[in-house]
């Protein structure tokens, strides 16, 4: 008798998973971003957790073994991709014990081949450059029509994990669509007055915003990627800012502010704590909000440096 | 049609799908971005602007996705050099059909210039590529050098520095084997010969959740023994490791381990590791025959107060044979706990991790049973970005004798950049036989290739 309660105890911890839990897919994204995209066309047919917070550099994260417990269940895993979570990514996914999630499994999505990547180096490429990303510049979501391509990426492979509901993921995502293309529109005509105008960042975390609102990021703080600011470097950048007439500087929220500050008061520049992921401050807590967080915070610095 | 008006990338390497694919890809982007130029110059139906809006967009992430594959492609290009070039001599048609599309894209280019550069850009980026990208299924490769310079009095256990030493060249082959495991391979070098450090296979997709591991390997014996030198926070290891735990070599032998997490109440991270071993491990462990392997088993649980402090603790326990023969048995019990603090937002500026490990010693010996205890404590706080600060206190018996050292240290170190790290150590130590080491020491270290991952 006691053999057979096992035994079914066995079978039914067995067959749970395959039955009373197939509705319901578990993802999990390595970045917030990610997690909202995926949520925007999962909607209530999964369940969405991430690893870094919007308020993390997403290059320095810890691969703490509580992550292990939500990678370990999980169908599908979303990475940014390019080199981005090399340091921490691949250990928790060995670590796993979840043979769906491994690289190159059904489960595992890197959405960077949905998007369009800027700045892959040409030529020779060697740390004299710093921390430098081979396959291209990794902050590729602060487009909306990266955020749009990689939306749609998910809700394909959540249709193949999910086929029984495919058209609620395709339906969702042209929802999705549809209310992406009415706020970019919004937000391209916030952005028109500023069309051309030059910004300094701290790190390269802008570039796809850069090109899609049509501002250009002349230079940047740290002088090589993952480099910390040199004084040397410092005062070429406050040369250039004055030499451009250069009045913002966009700072991503986990840089030291010292040194910007210190440049924005030679060149009277504004320093913006810019957000490169949702959940960089407590009111941005979808991929929407983070345009209209950036948007807002960005025309302001251009009206008031105007 | 002769080929020397094709790039030389393409008639040197040839993987045969691959070729054709990549000479139909700049027909495919030209024709691409003509459409885009032809949709944007057509006038629109009346009332129709979102659909050619929409049409663009379709367009443009075709393009995007024709990218993408051009790098994939380039990847995978590269990957097979040999099949590819067996390829090259044993099919004409590819290169003929290649050639029949080839000739295509100035014709649409001449309407637009810009597609032709970038279609002789991307040839010219393409053999620029091809030698790099034929490592593609290569692994990933690091070499990490660890330099260290030593004055003052020698230590009387553990590893003795000279004044000047090319300590340790690591060598490390990393990759995805199939997809069922991965490999990795450690193997370092002295100023003369080599160790196999590690090298093992782990299984990552058993059921379960179980993960495995077949091969040479640091046991989970605590914490300070699973660390390879470079990912120290000292330049040396603390007594109690020399004295009951093997020192550097540690307990890193030949065998199988198989790990298990499981959830705990509360978010609590629970993981259980077992692992049998040859019985082999520096001074610790000796396999007088065949039977005498030795165990080890850690257990650990971890938790996260908040989201920038967590608390790691385990218990370990070791057993194996030692010198003096198969009838004389060494066991192993440790205590390790950890605290780690790191405020996210400041997570490259600011952190602080707390150590400590208690060990006991049983070694059975001749006429006795020698029974020894030693313990580190240390703390690590991160000043700024590229500084840090340690210190550590210790005190161990001997394994083997009556005799209790004691002694610490404070570390120094500088991170010129996150590949190169600065090191300096003051190290007092008392030992039982009366005498008093005093230290300094220092250290380079530096890493090539492959960006490893930080370790936790």
């Amino acid at each position: 008798m006691f053999k057979r309660v096992i035994l079914g105890t066995l079978l039914a911890a067995v067959m749970m998973p395959a039955s009373a839990f197939a509705k319901k897919l578990s993802v999990v994204t390595s970045t917030q971003d990610l997690a909202s995209l995926a949520q925007e066309v999962g909607g209530d047919k999964i369940n969405v957790q991430f690893i870094a917070r919007g308020y993390q550099d997403p290059h320095f994260v810890e691969a703490k073994p509580s992550f292990l417990l939500i990678l370990r269940n999980a169908d599908l895993l979303v990475t940014v991709g390019l080199d981005l979570e090399i340091g921490w990514l691949p250990p928790l996914i060995t670590q796993s014990g979840n043979p769906k999630i491994q690289v190159g499994a059904n489960g595992y999505l890197d959405a960077s081949n949905f998007a369009e990547i800027l700045e892959k180096p040409t030529g020779i490429v060697s740390r004299a450059q710093g921390d430098v990303h081979p396959l291209g510049n990794p902050h590729y979501w602060l487009d909306p029509d990266n955020g749009r391509r990689i939306a749609r990426g998910i809700a394909t492979k959540l249709a193949e994990l999910d086929p029984d509901d495919a058209v609620t993921f395709q339906s969702r995502f042209q929802d999705f669509d549809k209310r992406l293309s009415e706020a970019e529109k919004n937000w391209e005509a916030q952005m028109a007055p500023y069309r051309g105008r030059k910004v300094v960042s701290y790190h390269k975390s802008f570039p796809n915003f850069a090109k899609h609102f049509g501002i250009e990021v002349v230079d940047y703080i740290e002088p090589r990627p993952g480099i910390p600011p040199t004084p040397q470097h410092t005062i070429e950048v406050i040369q250039t800012m004055k030499a451009q007439n250069i009045k913002v500087e966009l700072i991503e929220p986990y840089f030291d502010l010292k040194t910007p500050n210190s440049i924005a008061a030679q060149t009277r520049a504004k320093v913006i704590v810019m957000l490169p992921s949702v959940g960089g401050e407590k009111p941005v807590t979808d991929y929407f909000k983070l345009f209209d967080y950036d948007i807002g915070l960005l025309t302001k610095a251009f009206q008031e440096s105007q | 049609m002769s080929s020397t008006s094709l790039p030389p990338v393409l008639v040197v390497v040839s993987q045969h799908v691959a070729k054709k694919m990549m000479r139909a890809l700049p027909v495919l982007l030209t024709l691409a971005v003509y459409g885009t130029v032809w949709a944007q110059i057509t006038p629109a139906a009346p009332g129709a602007p979102s659909d050619q809006e929409a049409k663009i967009r379709e367009l443009e992430d075709r393009i995007i996705a024709l990218e993408n594959m051009v790098r994939e492609l380039k990847a995978a290009h590269g990957a097979q050099p040999a099949a590819g070039a067996a390829a090259a001599t044993g099919s004409t048609t590819a290169p003929t059909q290649a050639q029949a599309v080839a000739p295509a894209p100035p014709a649409p280019g001449e309407a637009a210039g810009v597609p032709v550069a970038a279609t002789q850009e991307q040839a010219i980026v393409q053999t620029g590529g091809a030698t790099s990208m034929a490592k593609a299924l290569n692994p990933d490769i690091s070499a990490i050098g660890d330099f260290i310079g030593a004055f003052g009095r020698s230590p009387v256990t553990g590893e003795v520095v000279p004044a000047l030493e090319m300590h340790e060249s690591e060598l490390g082959f990393q990759a995805i084997i199939d997809p069922y495991a991965r490999g990795d391979f450690f193997l370092s070098f002295g100023e003369e010969g080599v160790n196999l450090e590690e090298g093992y296979i782990t299984f990552t997709a058993l059921p379960v959740g179980i993960v495995a591991r077949v091969g040479k390997m640091r046991s989970a014996f605590g914490k300070v023994n699973t660390l390879h030198n470079h990912v120290l926070p000292w330049i040396d290891r603390p007594l109690v490791t020399d004295n009951l735990v093997g020192g550097e070599d540690g307990i890193d032998d030949a065998g199988l381990s198989v790990t298990r997490a499981f959830a705990g109440p509360k978010g609590l991270f629970l993981e259980g590791t077992g692992q049998v071993f040859r019985g082999d491990s520096a001074d610790v462990f000796k396999s007088n025959q065949r039977n005498d392997v030795s165990v080890v088993g850690h257990f650990r649980g971890y938790k996260d107060i908040t989201e920038s402090t967590n608390v790691d603790l385990g218990v370990s326990y070791a057993r194996g044979h030692n010198d003096l023969g198969s009838q004389f048995l060494t066991n192993l019990y440790g205590v390790d706990a950890t605290v780690r603090w790191k405020p996210l937002r400041r997570s490259i500026y600011h952190s602080f991790v707390g150590r400590s490990e208690l060990i006991w010693s049983k070694r059975e010996q001749i006429a006795s049973v020698q029974r020894s205890f030693g313990m580190y404590a240390s703390g690590d706080y991160q000043l700024g970005r590229r500084w840090f600060f340690g210190a550590r206190f210790d005190t161990s018996d001997r394994a083997r004798e009556r005799l209790h050292d004691h002694g610490g240290a404070l570390v120094l170190t500088y991170w010129p950049s996150e590949f190169s790290q600065l090191r300096g150590e003051y190290r007092l130590a008392r030992y039982g036989e009366n005498i008093t080491s005093n230290e300094l020491r220092f250290q380079v270290q530096f890493v090539l290739g492959a960006h490893g991952a930080h370790p936790f």
